[in-house]
């Protein structure tokens, strides 16, 4: 009998933690909830409890990398289980063609106050309706140790596949923006690439290979070029350079004259997300002045706020090159773009170079 | 009654193998007969072989291959050599009673982060790391070496790790080993060099081939050590299915991929097998 009544205590105490686990999780502070497929830079508490604090909207935010991740991320889910997802700008259109993006409403974004530069309608809009808008840019271009190399060299590509700077580079692990690079120093447009430009992209992808110590993803190359590793690092830029400026401030980014390579990340909402009205409140916060600032400085990396009203303080813009933009957007090419035959053959000269000796 | 306890006697097994069976079928032979049927279709959509093709027909797809069997048949054999000093030394010289505190001592590195303990590798095997400057301290080199970012790096992090696997199966076995049999190989003559070669090490070579085993599978899967601290100055197997993912989503060659990756383990399993058995005499 003891044994019973101890049991039934025990259920007791269950049924009433449970209720109270309901009663809180139904509390005012939840109320509302959205899921954000997001990059790191998202992910802070800097940047998401001033949103959640004032629209009492709770973001759950899920880290991914690459748009193929991130599209299959969306396939395994059920229908309404994400309602944001950060995205290339340039793939916007992928996600489209899937019938996974709503259209945004212009409207009721800032877009007067953006870059018209970084807007990007060709990737972001499609039979005359957004679907994305560029929350975040940056250049992939040359990241350096200016007191270790000669500030004049970094002004062009061919520095890169010289002599002089062999085994002191690391190349950033990603095939788009680097062979973008490679276009650019090969004197090719990054818009007009075709399977024919390949070839002069490989053998400048070849001569930087010969050249480097390492080919690394994002924290693996910062790392490199943080402690002396190596000097320099292609595709490299503010957002390997600004967040590290207090700690290092001899870091630094050229864009040098054959361009650089325009990166720019969107916002998108998902089409079958049961709560449009509260992720159109979280993308509106992302644009705003205070979210832009908060996210183009995010501890996972800096980048160039999209909005020109981005409250920034001066030593931030100092250190983002605030004012230079104008001059670096007119140097900048596009992010290469490539369609599904020649992003595959793409990737496999960037595999030929990985396995190059 | 016979009837009776033959036939509970008969259902008995499966009542026993049933939930390992489904735990298999569901997460194991579901999602291999899945990945095979996606490793014969092209992305975009359509069935074909073309995956396979690739990897046969472009060098710096096979490559991946030879680069992950040459890494993983470097690290296993290092790993052995070291690890069975070890395991002797734990086995046989250190006292019973602190013998379970020297195997905390030895499996101490698994018990920080895989992640953490790359990039830790990374910082030591820089060029301003301690290795170069004790190296250069030392007056053994006059400039910094390039440790790190390398196939060696690659191989010193796996290493690391392998060492404290095989040490643990090889002391199992040690351990199970009668010490009559030294007494036995003495009465008969045998010094202990003898005894060791003729009858220690073919007696423990179950421990040492379930742990050559354990690391070549998990070495050859193995992501995050190659990256870190390889550098991609070279691709291996994962480091390639891997980059058919990030960007593009190309699961059919992502697949095929990895399906060569399991077969390559399954000859390794054929060939370890006589020593893979779990009984022992």
């Amino acid at each position: 009998m003891k044994t019973l009544s101890r049991f039934k205590n025990a259920f007791r105490k269950l049924a009433l933690s449970a209720t109270a686990l309901v009663a809180l999780g139904l509390s005012p502070a939840l109320a509302e909830e959205i899921n954000a497929l997001v990059w790191c830079d998202h992910s802070s508490p800097e940047f998401l409890k001033p949103f959640e604090d004032a629209s009492g909207i709770k973001v759950n935010v899920k880290e991914f990398e690459g748009t193929g991740a991130g599209l299959a991320l969306l396939d395994q889910s059920q229908p309404g289980d994400w309602d944001v997802m950060v995205i290339d700008s340039i793939d916007v259109r992928r996600g489209v063609e899937k019938g996974l993006f709503e259209p945004l409403p212009e409207d009721k974004l800032p877009l007067g106050d953006l870059y018209p530069q970084v807007v990007l309608d060709a990737f972001t809009k499609l039979d005359g309706k957004r679907y994305g808008i560029t929350e975040k840019f940056g250049y992939n271009t040359i990241g350096f140790n200016k007191d270790k190399v000669d500030g004049n060299d970094m002004q062009t590509l061919q520095s890169l596949v010289s002599d002089k700077y062999k085994g002191r580079i690391a190349i950033y692990d990603y095939y788009l923006p680097v062979m973008g690079m490679a276009a650019l120093a090969a004197g090719k447009k990054t818009a007009d690439l075709t399977e024919a430009d390949l070839p002069a992209i490989k053998d400048v992808l070849l001569k930087m290979k010969a050249n480097a110590k390492l080919v690394g993803e994002v924290t693996a190359s910062q790392t490199a070029l943080a402690t002396g590793e190596v000097d320099i690092l292609v595709g490299g830029g503010e957002w390997v350079t600004a967040g590290l400026a207090k700690e290092n401030p001899a870091l630094d980014f050229s864009i040098p004259k054959e361009g650089g390579i325009l990166w720019s990340q969107s916002l998108a909402m998902l089409a079958a997300s049961q709560k449009k009205d509260a992720a159109l409140k979280f993308i509106q916060y992302v644009l705003s002045s205070e979210g832009q600032a908060r996210l183009a400085t995010s501890p996972c990396y800096w980048g160039m706020p999209s909005n020109q009203k981005a409250a920034l303080t001066d030593e931030q813009k100092k250190v983002l090159r605030f004012d230079e933009q104008p001059g670096f957007l007119a140097r900048a090419q596009l992010y290469p773009a490539p369609d599904e035959k020649l992003d595959k053959q793409m990737q496999d000269v960037w595999t030929q170079m990985l396995q190059a000796q | 009654m016979t009837q009776s306890a033959n036939a509970s006697g008969g259902a008995v097994p499966w009542v026993a193998v049933g939930p390992a069976l489904l735990w298999t079928l569901a997460f194991f032979a579901a999602p291999f007969i899945a990945m095979a049927l996606v490793s014969v279709t092209v992305k975009g959509g359509g069935f074909s072989l073309a995956n396979y093709q690739q990897f046969f027909t472009d060098p710096s797809y096979y490559r991946a291959l030879f680069n992950s069997l040459e890494v993983t048949a470097l690290v296993t054999v290092i790993s052995i050599l070291l690890a069975y000093p070890f395991a002797w030394i734990l086995a046989e010289q250190i006292p019973e009673r602190w013998q379970r505190l020297a195997l905390i001592l030895a499996i101490l590195p698994f018990w920080t982060s895989y992640v953490v303990r790359s990039y830790s590798w990374l910082l030591v095997l820089a060029e301003k790391g301690v290795v170069n400057n004790t190296l250069v301290q030392l007056g053994l080199i006059s400039e910094p070496i390039q440790l790190a970012n390398t196939r060696f790096a690659t191989v010193t992090g796996f290493v690391h790790f392998f060492v404290m696997l095989l040490t643990l199966t090889i002391f199992a076995n040690l351990k199970q080993l009668s010490p009559s049999y030294r007494k036995a190989a003495a009465d008969l003559g045998a010094g202990p060099v003898r005894t060791f070669l003729h009858i220690i090490l073919p007696l423990t070579l179950p421990g040492i081939m379930v742990g050559a085993f354990l690391t070549f599978v998990l070495a050859t899967g193995d992501y995050i050590t190659p990256q870190i601290l390889g550098g991609n100055n070279e691709l291996l197997m994962p480091q390639l299915i891997m980059l058919q993912i990030g960007r593009r989503g190309d699961f059919p060659l992502a697949s095929a991929l990895s399906i060569l990756l399991m077969l390559v383990v399954t000859v390794a399993y054929l060939a370890c097998a006589r020593w893979l058995k779990i009984e022992r005499a």
